[in-house]
């Protein structure tokens, strides 16, 4: 691929180069490239706590890297000015890990709210709109409740609907399976695919659970250790003979994926008892 | 020893650096309220909560403190014969100082704490980071309906803690104590003057609000997103606002009635 300046009609929506981002002292991502294609489902996979949230919200505008290029749709996402990213933005959907529902509108008006906000549409057409995509998230029948009253997965997939209400060029998922049942765990794949595919969007799966995200990711990337350690589609990395994927893949405990965060011996940590501990 | 000067230059910066925050916090929250004022659905709803359901706490507290203050000034002016300027002392201190201190206070333990704590709260659960990500400015969308509810309600508590207070005044000491009825009223309506006195009330309370506000919302919206960040941010605008507004009193005073 070439570094062209504008890469607005090519294949990948987001394209990323040497991204460099750290927070403190600790390097989060050390020259990271990734590319996102059009229309496809891309999985990002990692251990927890190797920076895929910060990834998405790089991908998003409210963070900054340290150095690199983050282009979405040939836009240099740092450079944006306020009202251009906005601008982006709402050609950008994001289910946040936690749901993050305005906690003081009903479900209804949460997945009302983006439409309120950036459209003028009579109440009607907002009406069917919401009715519409909370149907898809199977939580018609709870458009009366608070936010305080869902479950953690209810609450998930209403943060979905609100996602999808203003029919947006790209979602980001940031893990929509956990929380989830099996039942809607399943229809949550079919759902995330369907979109994809029907709406022709661009879908960002954040994961741990390998087996779904496989299931209907088009490419996957593995995350560790702020580098990307393999790319592919599912069916290469499941065929791989890196040690890193194979592990992740497999979930398996030991391997070269690093479990814990990074800290001193263990013994070391026990005899010495003060290095830190009351941190 | 020399830790302690650095840290004392750092508590410098930090101190310097927040107040760069906060005001280029403000300056955004200003240029929101264009935005405020095409939408007065949520306007509304802000007023509502900071404002009306306020009302409760000042109203109670103007009676009593107008009752007090009628008690107190009795004795001492019977003293003198001078029972009949009652109504005069009551009104002065109300309208002058108790009437825009005392709301300011109570409305910064009322509404400015649940104004932080509301703010600081929707920051810790990401739902601000959220509306970002919906290309919704918090800051027009929150902050500046709260921060222009917060500021024009503030006067018109102050105002209704002067009337009740005057009343209150007026219970005691014509009610309870004998002070002639004409002579309370048309005393005050002869001493206390329009510009002077009550103009100068009003343009106190304007500021105490606008402080009083700007702090609340400010230390919700630069909360530390966990559950200590929200009741520190909390008790800092509580303590914050009320020093600050017995502060500006004094520069207040000494600017109009300093001579
Ligand atoms: N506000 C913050 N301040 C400092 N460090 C942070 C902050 N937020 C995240 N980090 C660090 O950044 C790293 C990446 O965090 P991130 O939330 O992106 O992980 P993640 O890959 O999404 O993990 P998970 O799968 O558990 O959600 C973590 O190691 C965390 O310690
Ligand atoms: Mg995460």
């Amino acid at each position: 691929m070439t570094e062209t300046s504008d890469d607005k009609g090519s294949d990948s929506l987001v394209r990323i180069r040497g991204l460099r981002y750290a927070r403190g002292d600790r390097m989060i991502f050390d020259g990271v490239d990734l590319d996102i294609p059009r229309g496809k489902v891309t999985a990002i996979m990692g251990p927890s706590g190797t920076g895929k949230t910060t990834l998405l919200r790089l991908i998003g505008g409210q963070l900054c890297p340290h150095e690199g290029s983050i282009r979405v749709d040939g836009q240099e996402v740092p450079e944006l000015g306020r009202g251009e990213l906005y601008r982006l933005r709402q050609r950008m959907g994001m289910l946040f890990q936690s749901g993050a529902l305005l906690t003081d509108l009903s479900v209804f008006e949460n997945v009302a709210f983006p439409l309120r906000e950036h459209t003028r549409l009579p109440e009607s057409m907002v009406r069917g709109l919401v009715l519409m995509k909370l149907q898809a998230v199977g939580l018609r029948g709870a458009r009366h409740l608070m936010p305080s009253e869902l479950s953690g997965g209810m609450a998930r997939r209403v943060a979905l609907a609100r996602a999808i209400a203003l029919d947006p060029m790209m979602i980001m998922y940031d893990e929509p399976f956990t929380g989830q049942d099996p039942i809607s765990k399943g229809a949550l794949v079919q759902l995330i695919r369907l979109l994809n595919d029907a709406l022709g969007l661009t879908s960002i799966i954040v994961s741990h659970d390998v087996q779904e995200t496989a299931a209907i990711s088009d490419y996957m990337y593995v995350i560790s250790g702020g580098k990307v350690i393999g790319a592919g589609t599912p069916q290469q990395l499941e065929g791989t003979d890196s040690d890193w994927v194979k592990q992740f893949m497999q979930g398996l405990p030991d391997g070269p994926v690093p479990f814990h965060y990074p800290a001193p011996e263990y013994v070391d940590d026990l005899l010495q008892r003060d290095t830190g501990s009351a941190r | 020893m020399l830790e302690w000067i650095r840290e004392l230059g750092r508590g410098g910066f930090r101190y310097f650096e927040k107040l760069g925050r906060s005001t280029l916090f403000l300056i955004k929250t200003l240029a929101g309220i264009p935005a405020v004022l095409a939408r007065p659905g949520l306007l509304v709803a802000q007023l509502l909560s900071v404002g009306v359901l306020s009302l409760l706490i000042i109203t109670v507290s103007g009676l009593f403190v107008g009752m007090v203050l009628a008690l107190q000034g009795y004795n001492t002016l019977v003293d003198f014969g001078a029972e009949e300027s009652l109504g005069v002392v009551v009104s002065l201190s109300i309208v002058r100082e108790l009437g825009p201190v005392v709301t300011a206070l109570l409305f910064a333990g009322r509404a400015g704490s649940a104004l932080t704590a509301e703010i600081g709260l929707m920051k810790a659960t990401e739902q601000l980071s959220g509306m970002e990500m919906m290309a919704v400015d918090p800051i027009h969308r929150v902050i500046a309906p709260r921060f222009l509810a917060g500021f024009l309600s503030m006067p018109l508590l102050a105002a209704v803690f002067s009337a009740v207070g005057i009343y209150g005044g007026f219970f005691v000491g014509v009610g309870l104590l004998g002070v002639d009825d004409g002579a309370y009223w048309s005393q005050m309506q002869a001493k206390v003057d329009l510009y002077d006195d009550v103009l100068n009330g009003v343009i106190k309370s304007v500021v105490f609000g606008f402080v009083a506000t700007w702090i609340a919302v400010f230390e919700g919206y630069d909360t530390v997103p966990t559950s200590e960040g929200v009741s520190r941010a909390t008790t800092r605008t509580v303590v914050h606002s009320a020093l600050a507004v017995l502060g500006l009193d004094f520069v207040l005073t000494a600017l109009m009635f300093g001579e």
